[in-house]
């Protein structure tokens, strides 16, 4: 299978988005942003699960990866600090 | 010194990695994935395969799943425990539009929950799914009002009945079809393609769901009241 016929244009750049907002989850300063990155790119890789015929995956994905999850980690960082600090 | 470390394992990973992509896409069906495509159907009658797979085939994986989450909810409920006598500070509350909305919405969002766990061997999605759905449900209450009463009772003991239940339909299936979990003996498979069809598979299904959204439910009340805490300590 050539990676060509398996994506087309879009999913190509779904990829993107999800190397960027990875490269965003690790690197923002910000954990609250940090955070919704991450909820990006599980959304993101919910539709690739989908465009590769597994819906049952992408909806796990969308559920509990780019739902619940986000959430928790929301709540977790309300109760910890916003910021990360620099390293010493 | 941490950054070269941290490239160089990278580098490491990534040329390790691309070796293994021939063997991690094989152009065909393994010899166990061709005898599920072929003999799910008549074996469970379930028109989703992948719920034939999770529910029945790998039914024991699943109960071990759903055991590690009830482990780390349990966990969470521990050691983020609600510790009385503090003072709590009166939360700003949300605006009667998302207050009305989260009520009004609950109903729908709890029932599609239900929908997709009930309907798991027909359509994609099962117990996890749906379980998480409800789950949504209950936390769109709690942001709209943090101390919403959620009946603990009843969420625990449903919680305790479903993973009884999965386990009942397990025994069920030793003593009427000869193996842990068998779908044989049960519950008549049906007719393909219909709700009532593809034997004890709904049944389990059903429990998971339930299982999964109270445990969830309960996971997100424990942390948002531990994250009060904290805060107003």
């Amino acid at each position: 299978m050539d990676i060509v016929t398996l994506f087309n244009l879009e999913d190509l750049l779904i990829c993107a988005v999800i190397l960027v907002a990875a490269l965003g989850a690790v690197l923002h300063r910000n954990l609250l942003a940090a955070v919704v990155f991450a909820g990006v790119v599980s959304l993101a890789v919910s539709y690739l699960f989908l465009r590769l015929s597994a819906p049952d995956v992408a909806m796990t994905e969308a559920a509990i990866g780019a739902g619940i999850t986000t959430v928790i980690f929301l709540i977790a960082v309300r109760r910890t600090e916003e910021v990360e600090r620099e390293e010493p | 010194m941490k950054q070269i470390v941290a490239v160089v394992a990278l580098a490491t990973l990534a040329i390790l990695l691309w070796q293994l992509a021939p063997i991690a896409m094989p152009s065909g069906l393994g010899v166990v994935a061709q005898h599920y495509a072929e003999h799910g159907v008549q074996d469970n009658r379930g028109a989703n395969l992948v719920t034939s797979v999770v529910v029945n085939y790998r039914g024991f994986d699943t109960l071990g799943e759903v055991t590690v989450l009830f482990l780390s909810v349990s966990g969470a409920a521990f050691v983020l425990r609600r510790r009385t006598g503090l003072e709590v500070h009166e939360p700003r509350r949300a605006s009667e539009i998302v207050r009305t909305g989260a009520r009004l919405l609950f109903a729908p969002i709890v029932l599609f929950g239900t929908y997709i766990f009930v309907h798991g061997h027909l359509t994609p999605g099962g117990g996890f799914q749906g379980g998480a759905v409800v789950a949504s449900g209950v936390l769109l209450l709690l942001l709209a009002n943090k101390d919403h009463p959620l009946p603990h009772g009843f969420l625990s003991w449903t919680e305790s009945l479903s993973g009884l239940g999965f386990v009942a339909a397990g025994l069920a299936g030793l003593w009427a079809g000869g193996s842990f979990l068998a779908n044989r003996g049960i519950l008549p498979l049906g007719t393909w393609n219909q709700l009532f069809s593809a034997g004890v598979i709904p049944v389990i299904y059903t429990f998971v769901g339930l299982k999964v959204g109270s445990e969830l439910a309960t996971l997100l009340d424990v942390m948002m009241h531990a994250a009060d805490e904290e805060v107003h300590q």
